[in-house]
């Protein structure tokens, strides 16, 4: 085993077990902060992909902004902080059932599909990976133009949204 | 990769740490000095010549004081929060260059830890991340004073991030790269300061604000708030915060200069590569003393204000700089 494969499995750990303890723990501040570990630990394996640009993407975006929403959406919610009760309803051994065929539906065909087996390759490049290229498919209209414009536009839309349901209560009060 | 590298990278990371907590010590001091100065006091000169030993003293101080953990504390939060403040503090400086390089006992050192090409990106991702340490702290000690500083951190930090990061994005179009390196190669001639004055603004704006300084210094206004996030803390947990602000401090000072005024550049930079650091050191400081001066100088503004300043004002007018800048890159760029 190569330490890049031990640092993976480490990494692996870290990230399935906090993702488990995000239902499992009871305070919801606590399950936020370990959804923040999880998406770490999805960080620290595109880093062990040699993928520098999308480690630091992953922190920015999903710790940086959307869990710093969630929490602060948390830190408004003083009262409901411990939840007490059965964690699991009465479907939950049919749901048991169901991931575990999909695990091992998954784990069948990735064990049988021969590229699954390639070992990975250094990748060739100075600092990282090359970000240029990235940008430049992106508003290349052979390459991800459009798909990039529908996801802004869609965005854009989700915003206005946004705005209109804040502003709704004062229009309907004049 | 030989056994060399990886000694010149660890001792190089524990100089950056070192550099940082004992820059934070005589950052305490110097603004000590010099507000009173502008206050037509003498400030700390007992200890020491000058007082130059005043921060060993401040810090016995703060050792010998009783750590407390309120009742209704969450307390592994309570203890972790400190750390998960202090720790962005100190690595956001990892990607900035201190020089080219310099021969050092027979081997070729650069002055810099990681030269990666995403090095913007990574300022950028830290910063985001430095959020969670106030928010933590002002949740976790069950006070509803640090609740509220807690609160109101997340809130100012989230909206000025934004125009922190677009400020950004000018360096970013006039180098073509994210590689803080290129960057600083890129302001040769002409330090991005005096192209992107737009940018650089709003930048010194934005990073007072999350940094939570004077005039921005909203989650620990004492005289609302009594402390505000770290109301709870005491002793060496309390250094802890005091710590991040004054490191953050340097920090931002540093990829400022970086960023907007040529970084390590300066007259005879490319002879004697000595003078890389001592130049980016000048001009850090020049930064601290006008942060220190708009501290003595300007009232702590409203927080509605603030929020208004930083989404209406701050926020429209980075879009606006990144829009014009793009256009004028493109313009001028030989085809």
């Amino acid at each position: 085993m190569t330490t890049l494969q031990i640092v993976f499995l480490i990494i692996a750990a870290i990230t399935l077990v906090s993702a488990c303890l995000v239902v499992m723990t009871r305070k919801i501040m606590h399950a936020a902060l370990w959804l923040v570990l999880s998406l770490m630990g999805v960080a620290m394996v595109y880093a062990t992909l040699q993928s520098g640009f999308y480690a630091v993407v992953q922190v920015l975006v999903y710790i940086g902004a959307i869990s710093t929403l969630i929490i602060f959406a948390v830190m408004m919610t003083r009262n409901v902080m411990e939840d007490v009760g059965p964690q699991s309803n009465r479907g939950w051994g049919l749901a048991l059932v169901g991931s575990l065929i999909l695990f091992a539906g998954t784990s069948a065909i990735l064990l049988t599909w021969d590229k699954a087996q390639t070992v990975l390759q250094e990748i060739p490049a100075v600092n990282g990976e090359n970000i240029q290229m990235l940008g430049l498919a992106l508003v290349d209209p052979m390459g991800f133009l459009i798909p990039f414009e529908v996801a802004s536009v869609l965005l854009l839309a989700a915003l206005v949204a946004a705005i209109f349901l804040t502003a709704d209560i004062k229009r309907s009060r004049s | 990769m030989d056994a060399g590298m990886i000694w010149e990278w660890i001792i190089k990371s524990i100089f950056l740490i070192l550099f940082m907590t004992g820059g934070f010590a005589y950052v305490t001091l110097l603004e000590r000095r010099v507000l009173a100065r502008m206050q037509v006091r003498i400030g700390p000169n007992r200890v020491g010549k000058f007082g130059l030993l005043q921060p060993i003293a401040d810090a016995v101080k703060l050792i010998f004081k009783e750590e407390l953990i309120p009742a209704g504390a969450d307390k592994l939060m309570f203890i972790v929060a400190p750390v998960i403040t202090v720790i962005p503090a100190l690595i956001i400086t990892g990607v900035i260059p201190w020089g080219t390089s310099i021969n050092l006992f027979g081997r070729e050192i650069a002055l810099s830890i990681a030269n990666v090409n995403v090095g913007v990106l990574y300022i950028m991702a830290v910063t985001s991340i430095s959020v969670y340490g106030i928010t933590l702290a002002g949740w976790s000690s069950n006070n509803k004073y640090a609740m509220f500083g807690g609160l109101r951190s997340t809130a100012q930090m989230i909206s000025y991030e934004l125009a922190l990061g677009l400020s950004l994005v000018g360096p970013i179009l006039l180098a073509g790269s994210m590689n803080v390196m290129d960057i600083v190669q890129a302001q040769k001639t002409l330090p991005f300061a005096l192209l992107q004055p737009a940018g650089f603004i709003v930048y010194f704006m934005a990073t007072l604000a999350e940094i939570n300084r004077a005039p921005f210094d909203m989650p620990e206004a004492e005289q609302e708030l009594t402390a505000g996030y770290h109301t709870e803390y005491s002793s060496m947990k309390f250094a802890l915060f005091f710590m991040a602000e004054y490191i953050k401090m340097i920090a931002v000072a540093m990829i400022g200069s970086t960023m907007f005024l040529g970084g390590f550049q300066g007259p005879f930079v490319d002879q004697l590569p000595w003078l890389g650091p001592v130049y980016l050191f000048g001009k850090v400081i020049v930064w601290l003393f006008v942060d220190i001066w708009i501290r003595a100088t300007l009232p702590r503004i409203r927080y509605d204000k603030l929020m208004a300043l930083g989404w209406k004002v701050m926020y429209p007018i980075a879009l606006l700089n990144v829009f014009i800048t793009g256009i004028l890159v493109v313009l001028t760029t030989k085809r």
